[in-house]
């Protein structure tokens, strides 16, 4: 394009850089107040118990302790909200902001110390006696399901909550089928683990009887109204504030005890207070994600044609159910067919409360699991019925005249709750994700044992739900400096939202990016708004900055029209000049113009692609090598190929740590194994360097303005299948069968040994 | 340090010896290697002499934690700490190294094999400090090799095996010298695997039987990175492809 | 309470410091440096990394008593007259970094190592890369932006 200021599509440097860059970027822990005061939480060393007594007496006398909070200062203790996906049943398991008569996890707060110095709450909390009986520990689901010994006695059940999805008839097409398979799957418990812990700072002004909160993300207006409501005072007494974000991935930004319990204790030493979460804290604290066991089974004609899929999938809840902790159930039940074509589904996922940390949502939640279960019934039955894994895809792949797509229903809920895919192209895609792979080549070494390992490659497709959480706002207001600042709802939590924002609003005001001067994340800024997840904040957010821009341009026109009386519709607007009947405004012409927008939109977008993976497997050790790993995907349209590239990167090895690294373990008394970095092992630079990804816009999105799709989890999504259907390629002599994660070398080499006897019995 | 973050180490005093002066010093002589307790990791890796004068510990080194560490960490602090995973102290006792302490009554020599207790025990005394560790010098043709398997690089090895001998004139190994890591509760020498190949040639059939009855009296490590039944296989594993790559390598 | 006297990134500051608190804390709390992250406090994750006398170490495990009288250069100190260094001028045109939070702890890791070794390759980059944990990027476009950043390093080693 030739016009000016056309920054749609190219990848500009970020916006966002230069401070961090230049150590200059203020994380919530950087913010210095005057008399700051610091927050340490003691936590139940126990993962299921009754609280008998808590003495405080030699914490509260420690020198320089100005408080010590347990249930009983705040009196009526307040119950966290389920923000997402909520359903009847599981509100009886929603967690209190502490805990009161009752313990549920290792990690649960009990109380909350403010002291002068960091050093000395911590200092506190080893001084507070806690007296707790223990009950029996549900550490798994298993013992969960039995009911023998219940977490929430009033519930007089462990199953919080059941989702199913339905399409066709899963039974009578099982009952006609060629070729049917069964299996055991299961993802183990990890987490998000942004680099930075969570951190809270609460400012309270008595006189006033304001609380600004710094440091909160994801969703401020939906947080401040929940506070407000917690702490008894009105919403506009309540501001949240968004500053530098150390990364989300799903897990930062929700509701969590300590957004209620720092703003309560600075009202009640009536000052300012600051928690830093250390990272010990922040793995028995921050949601947990992924836990969950299914039996599957998959149907088809002999022709390779999938008919059905049907199973059930328990799902290891943990404690509580907490603000988005029933999205991942519901998303592993309604994504398993993905971007394929499957007439006939059946499933089930029960969510068991245990007493382990709660879950919440991880990057790609439900979808990265589900995919792995899909994919890895799809190569099984490829190579049953003798067909080539990408010819076997290739053939169920949904077709773009069958687009739009219902995806299954969610049964006993309501329209919300149903979704369909737009539009796409997938069977183009997955065929150039193949030809950027070299297929064709690499499937000749399949199986192939070179220099002592066994060579593998597979290829899988995901979709990736994007735009979720029906609205955003965005305002617009020109500056006597010439600027424009925009604000919007959406937060940014790393991803470069500042820099793909300006873009899309110097594109529709025809502006250079300089003058652009974007706001987003903080409840001071708009009179609503929503946040950043479910890849929703391009389309969102973007989508509500193009409203706001034609809403101001056309304040600009009709102002024009009136100073010269001409029609407004002869306007036009370049490069920050306004010209119209021969005469040309500067912008700043117009200063204090200012518009506010809501975008409406209840239709989720599905970006969609492919992965494929060429993998080395040593069968002594159990070690993997990943040789080459490529993703293809469909973005709709691409605002910054540099952003966008950078997000499937780093999702892709995210993804990989998911598959083989990542593992918070457990012991039977529901102790957490991995508390440190040294036992949870993320992935470093040396584990995973071949890692190629072409992201396109090649159907846009129909359902919005911008024609986005939400980007920026489908790195992850297929990761686990194509992984494992890529070992079970390599080991394929062996007939080794992975399906259970993480694909740790002991456990590899494990399967790989019991093949071998099999074989030898054979 | 990380003991002291995680609070579960409370020491009243402790002794910084940055300013002690002659602890950091490589000496390298016809007797052999003499390491001060302060040389740290990146002494060690740039030390282009040490890669002939003792290639085992060169190597290993190479395996030891991250850049950042390797920085900071040093021969004292690794063998006082005395993790049943880490290189140092496995190669102190695979090479037969003497670590030299002073204390109240004096300086005393101790050898490698009397000084590693348990994990995290060794046999200093309270009131003593260690200042170096001596290894003995290595002949020109010795055959050695290296190995271990650690999740991610710069990891604890899940397991770990160094292996060294020289060979007469009719091919046959010579001090021999076998030693594990990340298995026990402390390194081990693998004593029966010794005695059973040292004056044999490296037949494969024989250097595995040897490896089977070196490791089968070992009591394994069972942890949440690996099991038992996983560390045996593998230390058996990688004491193989060490013996493989001793023979394959040829002597400098 | 101590008394220190670091020389931190060129200027010599005094500062009185509890024995018991780190490097990083200090720096962090005391100078206001808040480049300097911190992230695990165990020593795992590097986003302390800052550059002691000539190497890169963990300032979470180091006690501000240990640096008495010793050079310290952080992120703050990387650039000069307000101008990105070759090295921050790369990671931005790689897009190297997104949420920004590992990124003091890199620069100065990786500032440190090709101080040193001007001409390290891919393998040895992401050898030391190995001892900072990245979320977001996958690391990838780090290593291509200090494989890009060592023309200036070699250029200032030979005086051109």
């Amino acid at each position: 394009m030739n016009r000016p200021n056309a920054y749609i599509g190219s990848a500009v440097d970020r916006i966002e850089d230069e401070r961090l860059l230049t150590g200059k970027g203020t994380y919530v822990g950087d913010l210095n107040l005057e008399h700051l005061l610091h927050a340490a939480i003691l936590r139940s060393p126990v993962s299921h118990g009754l609280i008998r007594s808590i003495d405080v007496s030699a914490a509260r006398a420690l020198a320089g302790v100005r408080a010590v909070i347990t249930a009983n200062e705040i009196g009526d203790v307040p119950i966290i909200p389920i923000r997402q996906h909520p359903v009847p049943e599981g509100e009886r398991f929603r967690q209190p902001v502490i805990a009161s008569g009752k313990v549920r996890y290792v990690g649960e707060p009990v109380a909350i110390v403010v002291a002068s110095d960091p050093a000395i709450a911590e200092d506190a909390l080893e001084l507070i006696v806690l007296d707790i009986e223990e009950l029996p520990p549900l550490a798994d689901y298993v013992t969960a399901a039995r009911n023998e010994c219940l977490l929430f006695e009033e519930a007089a059940t462990n199953r919080a909550a059941t989702f199913r999805a339905r399409m066709g008839d899963a039974d009578a097409a099982f009952a006609q089928a060629d070729y049917t398979r069964k299996e055991r799957f299961s993802v183990q418990r990890h987490t998000a683990f942004p680099m930075e812990t969570r951190g809270l700072l609460a400012e309270w002004v008595d006189a006033t009887g304001h609380m600004t909160l710094y440091g909160v993300t994801k969703v401020p207006f939906f947080n401040r109204r929940v506070l407000a409501q917690m702490l008894g005072i009105e919403i506009s007494a309540v501001d949240l504030i968004e500053v530098d974000v150390g990364g989300g991935f799903g897990a930062r930004g929700e509701f969590y005890p300590e957004d209620f319990l720092v703003p309560f204790a600075a009202r009640y030493v009536n000052g300012n207070v600051r928690w830093i979460e250390d990272r010990r804290e922040h793995l028995m604290a921050m949601n947990h994600a992924r836990e969950m066991y299914a039996e599957m089974e998959i149907a088809c004609t002999k022709e390779g044609a999938v008919v059905g899929i049907r199973g059930r999938i328990d799902i290891d809840l943990g404690a509580y159910a907490r603000t988005n902790g029933f999205t991942t159930p519901r998303n592993v039940v309604q994504f398993v067919s993905g971007p394929y074509y499957i007439p006939n589904l059946a499933i089930d996922a029960h969510s068991f409360v245990t007493s382990k940390t709660p879950t919440g949502t991880y990057r790609g939640p439900g979808r990265y699991e589900s995919s792995f279960f899909c994919e890895r019934l799809l190569d099984m039955a490829a190579t049953d019925l003798g067909i080539d894994p990408a010819a076997f895809r290739l053939k169920n792949l949904i077709r773009e005249e069958q687009l739009p797509r219902p995806l299954a229903t969610m049964m006993d809920l309501d329209a919300t709750w149903q979704t369909e895919l737009d539009n796409g192209a997938y069977p183009i895609v997955m065929q150039r994700c193949l030809d950027e792979f070299g297929w064709q080549e690499k499937i000749k070494l399949q199986g192939q044992l070179i220099d002592g390992r066994y060579h593998g490659v597979a290829v899988g497709n995901f979709v990736e739900g994007g735009a979720g959480g029906r609205s955003e706002n965005a305002s617009m207001t020109i500056e006597d400096d010439g600027m424009v600042t925009v604000a919007i709802g959406s937060t940014a939590l790393g991803q470069g939202l500042k820099t793909v924002m300006s873009q899309i609003a110097a594109d529709a005001l025809s502006l250079p990016i300089e003058r652009i001067r974007l706001l987003h994340g903080s409840t001071t800024l708009l009179t609503d708004g929503v946040g950043s997840f479910h890849s929703r904040a391009t389309v969102m957010g973007g989508s509500a900055i193009l409203l706001a821009a034609e809403a101001l341009l056309d304040l600009v026109r009709n102002e024009v029209g009136m100073r010269l009386d001409v029609p407004a519709a002869n306007t036009s607007f370049s490069d920050g000049k306004v010209e119209a009947a021969g005469k040309s405004f500067a912008l700043q012409d117009f200063a204090g113009l200012s518009v506010e927008k809501t975008f409406i939109n209840t239709k989720l977008t599905y970006s969609y692609g492919a992965h494929a993976a060429y993998v080395a497997v040593d069968a002594a050790t159990g070690e993997v090598e990943v040789l080459d790993y490529v993703t293809v995907e469909d973005v709709g349209r691409v605002i910054n190929p540099a952003t966008l590239h950078g997000q499937v990167l780093g999702a892709v090895v995210q993804g990989l740590g998911s598959t083989f690294l990542e593992h918070l373990q457990y012991d039977e008394n529901g102790q957490l194994l991995t508390g440190s970095l040294a036992d949870y092992l993320l992935p470093t630079a040396t584990d995973f360097p071949n890692i190629r990804s072409v992201s396109l816009g090649l159907r846009p999105c129909p359902n919005n303005p911008l024609g986005a799709k939400g980007a920026g989890e489908g790195g992850l999504i297929a990761v686990g299948g194509v992984i494992a259907n890529a070992i079970a390629s390599a080991l394929r002599s062996l007939r080794v069968q992975p399906c259970d994660l993480p694909l740790s070398p002991p456990r590899l080499w494990r399967l790989i040994a019991e093949a071998r006897s099999a074989e030898m019995s054979r | 340090m990380p003991m002291l973050a995680f609070r579960l180490a409370t020491p009243r005093v402790l002794v910084d010896l940055r300013r002690v002066s002659g602890l950091d010093r490589i000496h390298i002589g016809e007797q052999g290697v003499e390491l001060g307790a302060k040389v740290r990791w990146r002494d060690i890796e740039r030390d282009t002499r040490l890669a002939v004068a003792q290639p085992l510990l060169a190597e290993a080194v190479r395996h030891i934690a991250h850049y950042q560490i390797r920085n900071r960490g040093t021969v004292g602090g690794s063998l006082a700490h005395a993790d049943p995973a880490a290189e140092l102290p496995a190669i102190a006792l695979t090479c037969e190294a003497h670590i030299v302490a002073v204390g109240p009554r004096g300086e005393r020599e101790i050898p490698a094999a009397e000084f590693f207790l348990a994990p995290l025990v060794t046999a200093l005394e309270p009131d003593e400090l260690i200042v170096a560790m001596r290894l003995s010098a290595w002949p020109k043709a010795r055959r050695f090799s290296f190995k271990e398997l650690s999740r991610r690089l710069g990891d604890f090895a899940l397991a770990g095996a160094a292996v060294f001998f020289d060979l007469d004139e009719r091919g046959c190994m010579r001090a021999l010298h076998v030693g594990a890591f990340g298995v026990a509760d402390k390194p081990v020498r693998l004593l029966e695997t010794e005695a059973a190949l040292n004056g044999m040639r490296p037949e494969p059939a024989a250097v595995a039987e040897a490896i089977k009855l070196g490791t089968s009296g070992l009591e394994m490590r069972s942890d949440i990175h690996a099991d038992a039944d996983y560390r045996r296989a593998l230390l058996e594993t990688l004491l193989t492809r060490a013996f493989d790559e001793a023979m394959q390598r040829s002597p400098s | 309470m101590t008394s220190i006297t670091p020389i931190i990134n060129g200027v010599a500051v005094t500062v009185e410091v509890p024995d018991r608190v780190t490097l990083a804390d200090t720096l962090r709390d005391k100078l206001r440096l808040t480049g300097t992250h911190v992230a695990c406090e165990h020593g795992v994750c590097g986003a302390c990394t800052v550059i002691v006398d000539g190497l890169a170490v963990r300032s979470c495990l180091m006690l501000a008593v240990q640096a008495d009288g010793a050079a310290i250069t952080t992120v703050e100190g990387l650039s000069k007259n307000g101008k990105l260094s070759a090295l921050q001028d790369a990671f931005r045109r790689h897009h190297a970094l997104q949420c920004g939070f590992c990124t003091s702890g890199i620069l100065t890791t990786m500032h440190a190592l090709l101080l040193e070794e001007p001409d390290a390759g891919e393998h040895r980059i992401r050898e030391v890369l190995s001892g900072n944990l990245c979320r977001c990027t996958g690391y990838i476009p780090i290593v291509e932006a200090v494989l890009e950043a060592r023309a200036a390093y070699a250029q200032a080693e030979s005086g051109a």
